[in-house]
């Protein structure tokens, strides 16, 4: 028990973002609203674009900006320790993903836009009962 | 043995293609339409036969088109056998085209330049298969060949030849995927070739119930040599007009499946492993089973054209029946029955379809004393059967002596019993027709003639209340004039087979 | 410095900007733009494969910055292949595209070329480059542009569609990104050739398992395996007809693409085949994929939704093909990437066409399609026994690799599975050649007007001005005599003919065609598929084959 316990705990920033990509994964299938879903997704990216954050981070680092003394040329002497500095890999990444999921998000919300003024409505089973409806007519 | 590489094989395959576009373009002009398919068909005979002589002296001529995988080639290559395949065919369709002129024209058919386009590319496939060099490029040809044939089944678009060109392609087509496909693919797999060769392609890789197992998906498979359970679908063809009969369903498609058989016995397995697994006899309980049924079936036939389908089948099965007995005489004279049948019922369905035209009768029921004012059609009728049912003066005679003696050289002499049930059957159902045709008493009710409301009566049609005994009304000569020559040839070969011979026993590396 | 590749990818990036901006000083500049983007495309394309036969892997590095650092484009044999494809079809479909367009949204026809252009961008990047997460960002630039495109397609049902697909599709790639992340963290790199090398070392790790797992799948919910293809039915046959012609050849088999080089390239045939257990299961995954998709495409009476399913069926092919394990069975999966992009390309181009005409194509709208457009349906048979497997097209090639991979892996429940699929395959197109060639329109029995054969597509082919109108193949019904009584009601259930009954000769079946762009790329398709299938043997020996062996 306590070996769990010291797992989950060791790893706790992988734990956290499970959890979030469930609760989104959750809202994204079990909601009947269609917004709903949206802000579902949206949880469940961010909760990857968490995970890529804290796998980038070491304890007691900063943030990698290399500061020369002497300004200009000085930067070549410094002994630069890898370890004093945060990985900027995964979250430069994560800029990129905050853009595709920010445009993911944007193209959805416009359908859902479009579905609104078609059906004035956004709960799913009330737009599957117009559908049918009108498939039958 | 030489072979010469040449581009001639595929030239007489692809020329029938090429005058396809030509057919369509000139559809407007059915006279021109039907010159190039003179042109066509001459010109793919002339091919065939300059090759003769190359052949005959023994050496093979090739040509790989595509190498598709290692080993497996779409590659011509023209042996004795299917020297003798290719002439019968090309030579037919010249005589069919000349045949189908007078029948489309005379009943008014519709659509004839679709007809005649998927006529010319069935042809090309016929001749492919022929020609195929390994087994690759045969199931290559005889899908297209079953592809080719299913809008002319369907030809008369009405709900019957649906359903017929419905059973039709499950049939053929079911086998073909369902059986041959992973057959040929299992042989590639274990041998990495699929080239015919007289030695066969396996060399101990087979077990006796994996070599039974492959050699009956290969028999069932290619259905379209009408082996029963999978015969059915040939009856139901006859719904196509009986040009399509005539060269299709008596030669062209039904010979193929044949064919297909012959090349996978002895150029796949090769007559000497089968012969060690004692195969042959489970191929000849099945071909002998075939060959009896259908010909009880055939007795019982009202519809003429029906009835000539039931005796092809079990035809058919004599063909296979000569494989299977794996000894020198029963190759041969399966191999030629190829050729004496093609005649022999070529001629029957001609006159089958000269009667349907001339009096729109197609029941055997109402032909009684139609002899008489079709003299020149019955009498090709009579010449026919005895082709087929293999008495001389007709070539068919030499194929079933030859089966005969392959029975004894054999020893199977119980199958020679069947041989001869069969002959004495065939008899059965074809005499009468010719003896009620000359001698029968002639008595047509009103309203019979024409059982089938779809059928379009033709203009020339005699009215069915008057068949004047003495008076001759025969069929336009377009028509009149392949039946007769088709007989004639039939008669022909009982004298002179042996160039015919000559071919199969250098196809099969046998000395003459 | 040859920067083929870059322009490759780059010449559609800017025609989408362009052809975007355009719209404000002419419309039609939009359509001419993307035109030659995708030709420069094109044939940067063909250049590549030139090279990369001639002279072997092309390590294009963006920018000049170095791996693993730098992304890089890495283009062998395969991506190259699989570039020429994409490129082709784009261009191919853009020709074709036009009248669609124009009937379909004339209003908005530059922002549907702009989207049009994002999204081969996208596929071409993915396939071309180098670098993991870069490959994210593209399926995610491809798969934004296709949910916009799909969205512009029908207005009752295509935007719930498309949202349904935005849903599914972000899942997918987040498992893929997530699945990156674990890489990430245990090889401290994103380049596929350097992470492959340091996997090497340290097969057993479960990070490595677990990023493995969830790339894959990722990528399964992408490409639609069975039972993750819930999305790909609706979002493609509420599409428009001009992107739906090419997302639904190019989509998934692009994907399939990236999943045979995750598994060769990055992964390794060792840790996947021996490492993981995982092979079985995923072909029996293949299997009831393929069964599935066929017999729900044969449950179908909508020619759009049969084609989709009909790709859930074909995906099982490929997925299964590169888990059997031998080499056989690997080149005919990707020989079918090829072979079904084009088999499908082809069939919705027919299917285009035919929607063009008659704005539907429910079976019952096929009715006596033979005699209309007789152009058209040559392709869609060519096409449909390309699928079946009939040699010589080339669907009958890949299923021969496959089918001889799955005997040499002895897995006999996937041949088996194959030969059902073609079974049912020739049931499907047999069942649609049967309605097009024997049963006549509904209102060509109307006994009142001139029993013409479809006035429906003439009003619309006169309409559109521009369609060939001619009698020809079935001109010889002018040979049928006129039969005085009961002409009308034997049509009806007969003969697809109908005869005119006031002159009693001469009647002429109209033909109603496609506009010729549109039945040239029907052609051009169609050619490709006998083309392909006839030059197997060359494209296995000198580009799947050397891939291969690497």
């Amino acid at each position: 028990m306590s070996e769990i316990l010291s797992l989950i705990v060791a790893k706790y920033n992988f734990w956290l973002y499970i959890i979030l990509m469930m609760i989104g994964l959750y809202a994204m299938i079990a909601k009947n609203n269609l917004m709903k879903k949206l802000v579902g997704m949206n949880i469940f990216q961010t909760a990857i674009i968490l995970f890529y954050v804290s796998i980038g981070y070491k304890y007691g680092a900063t943030i990698p900006i290399i500061r020369g003394d002497e300004g200009g040329h000085g930067v070549h002497d410094m002994v630069i320790h890898a370890a004093d500095y945060i990985n900027p890999l995964p979250h430069v990444l994560m800029l990129t993903a905050i853009v595709v999921s920010v445009a993911t998000f944007g193209v959805a919300m416009a359908l859902c836009v479009r579905i609104y003024q078609r059906y004035q409505t956004l709960e799913e089973d009330e737009l599957r009962m117009r559908l049918s409806d009108k498939s039958h007519r | 043995m030489e072979t010469i590489i040449s581009i001639t094989p595929f030239l007489v395959v692809l020329i029938p293609m090429l005058v396809i576009p030509v057919l369509v373009s000139s559809s407007k002009k059915p006279n021109v339409r039907e010159t190039w398919v003179f042109v066509a068909g001459f010109a793919m005979f002339s091919l065939v036969v300059s090759m003769v002589p190359k052949i005959l002296s023994g050496s093979h001529i090739a040509l790989t088109l595509f190498q598709v995988a290692p080993g497996a080639a779409i590659a011509l290559r023209v042996d004795g056998l299917g020297m003798m395949f290719a002439l019968i065919a090309s030579s037919l369709y010249i005589v069919t085209s000349l045949y189908s002129i007078g029948y489309m024209r005379g009943l008014n058919e519709h659509a004839q330049t679709r007809f005649v386009s998927f006529f010319a590319l069935a042809i090309s496939a016929t001749l492919g298969a022929a020609f195929s060099a390994n087994l690759l490029t045969l199931y290559l040809f005889y899908e297209i060949l079953s592809l080719a044939t299913y809008p002319l089944v369907a030809h008369h678009g009405d709900a019957k030849s649906k359903i017929s060109a419905r059973r039709y392609l499950v049939f053929i087509l079911g086998t073909s995927i369902g059986l041959v496909l992973p057959a040929m693919i299992y042989c590639y797999h274990v041998t990495g070739t699929l080239e015919f060769s007289t030695a066969g392609i396996f060399s101990g890789q087979l077990t006796k119930p994996g070599a039974a197992v492959l050699l009956l998906m290969f028999v069932f498979g290619f259905a379209k040599a009408g082996i029963m359970p999978f015969h059915s679908w040939l009856p139901a063809a006859m719904v196509a007009p009986t040009p399509v009969s005539a060269l299709l369903h008596a030669v062209a498609v039904v010979k193929v499946g044949v064919f297909s058989i012959v090349r996978v016995i002895t150029g796949i397995f090769g007559v000497d492993l089968l012969a060690s697994f004692n195969l042959g006899i489970v191929l000849m309980i099945i071909s002998s089973i075939t060959i009896i049924v259908s010909s009880c079936i055939a007795l019982s036939q009202d519809e003429l054209k029906r009835r000539l389908a039931y005796s092809t089948i079990s035809q058919l099965s004599y063909i296979v029946f000569g494989m299977a007995l794996l000894s020198p005489s029963g190759l041969l004279g399966g191999s030629i029955h190829i050729l004496m049948h093609a005649f022999g019922k070529i001629t029957l369905f001609f006159c089958a379809g000269a009667i349907f035209v001339a009096t729109g009768k197609k029941y055997i029921s109402e032909m009684k004393g139609l002899g008489r004012t079709m003299p020149f059609t019955f009498a090709a009728f009579f010449i026919g059967s005895l082709g087929v049912i293999g008495l001389p003066p007709t070539g068919g005679f030499y194929s079933k002596w030859n089966l005969i003696l392959g029975t004894l050289e054999s020893g199977h002499t119980f199958f020679m019993a069947v041989l001869l049930l069969s002959s004495f059957l065939n008899a059965f159902y074809f005499l009468p027709i010719v003896y009620q045709g000359f001698f029968g008493s002639v008595r047509v009710s009103h309203g019979q003639s024409l059982p089938s409301a779809q059928l379009i009566p033709s203009p020339t049609q005699v009215p069915s209340s008057i068949p004047v005994p003495s008076q001759i009304k025969e069929a336009n000569w377009r028509m009149l004039i392949p039946l007769v020559v088709t007989a004639l040839v039939s008669i022909g070969l009982f004298f002179f087979p042996d160039i015919f011979v000559d071919m199969i026993l250098l196809g099969f590396n046998m000395s003459p | 410095m040859n920067n083929m590749p870059a322009i490759l990818v780059i010449a559609p990036l800017l025609g989408a900007l362009i052809s975007g901006l355009s719209a404000w000083i002419e419309k039609k500049f939009s359509y001419y733009i993307a035109l030659t983007a995708m030709t420069i495309s094109c044939f940067a394309a063909l250049k590549v494969l030139g090279q990369v036969m001639a002279s072997g892997t092309i390590e294009y590095r963006m920018a000049g910055w170095a791996p693993p650092m730098g992304i890089e484009l890495r283009i062998d044999l395969l991506n190259a292949m699989v570039l020429l494809l994409i490129a082709a079809i784009a261009l191919v479909n853009l020709m074709a595209s036009f009248k669609s367009v124009e009937q379909d949204m004339p209003d908005r026809s530059s922002s549907f070329y702009a989207m049009y252009q994002l999204f081969v961008v996208g596929l071409l990047g993915l396939t071309a480059t180098g670098d993991l997460f870069n490959l994210y960002v593209l399926i995610e630039i491809t798969s934004l542009s296709s949910y916009t495109l799909i969205a512009l397609g029908n207005r009752d049902r295509a935007p719930l569609a498309a949202l349904n697909y935005i849903f599914i599709g972000v899942i997918g790639a987040s498992f893929y990104l997530l699945g990156v992340g674990y890489l990430y963290i245990i090889t401290g790199s994103l380049n596929m050739a350097d992470v492959a090398s340091i996997l090497k070392g340290i097969q057993g790790s479960s990070a490595v398992l677990t990023g493995f797992i969830l790339c894959i799948l990722g990528i399964w919910i992408k490409m639609a395996l069975f039972p993750l293809h819930v999305w790909l039915p609706n979002a493609y046959s509420y599409a428009p007809v001009a992107f739906a012609r090419i997302v639904a050849p190019l989509m998934t088999k692009v994907m399939v693409y990236v999943m045979v080089r995750l598994m060769i390239t990055v992964f390794g045939f060792d840790y996947i085949f021996e490492t993981l257990n995982l092979a079985d299961v995923v072909v029996w995954l293949a299997v009831a994929a393929i069964l599935a998709g066929g017999f729900m495409a044969l449950a179908q009476n909508d020619l759009k939704k049969m084609l989709a399913y009909i790709i859930v069926c074909e995906i099982g092919y490929m997925v299964g093909g590169a888990w059997l394990g031998n080499d056989t069975a690997m080149t005919g999966a990707i020989l079918h990437i090829l072979n079904d992009a084009l088999m499908t390309f082809a069939l919705f181009l027919a299917a285009g066409n035919i929607i063009y005409m008659k704005k539907r194509v429910e079976f019952q709208d096929m009715k006596g399609l033979f005699a209309t457009m007789p152009w058209t349906m040559a392709g869609f048979v060519l096409a449909g026994l390309s699928i079946i497997g009939v040699p010589p097209t080339c669907g009958f090639f890949s299923k021969w690799y496959l089918l001889l991979g799955a005997f040499e892996a002895g897995a006999y429940h996937f041949a088996a599975a194959l030969i059902i699929s073609s079974l049912l395959c020739a049931v499907l197109f047999f069942k649609l050649f049967e309605i097009a060639f024997f049963e006549t329109p509904d209102h060509s029995c109307d006994h009142a007007g001139n029993t013409s054969m479809n006035a429906g597509s003439m009003k619309s082919a006169s309409m559109n001005g521009t369609s060939m109108k001619s009698a020809y193949l079935y001109d010889s019904h002018s040979h049928q005599p006129a039969k005085a009584s009961s002409t009308a009601d034997e049509t009806c259930d007969g003969t697809n003919t109908a005869p005119d009954k006031a002159h009693g000769h001469h009647q002429v079946t109209v033909m109603a065609e496609a506009p010729l762009s549109m039945l040239a790329a029907l052609g051009v398709a169609a050619l490709s598929l006998v083309l392909t299938g006839l030059y197997s043997g060359a494209i296995v020996d000198n580009i799947i084959g050397p891939f291969l062996a690497l």
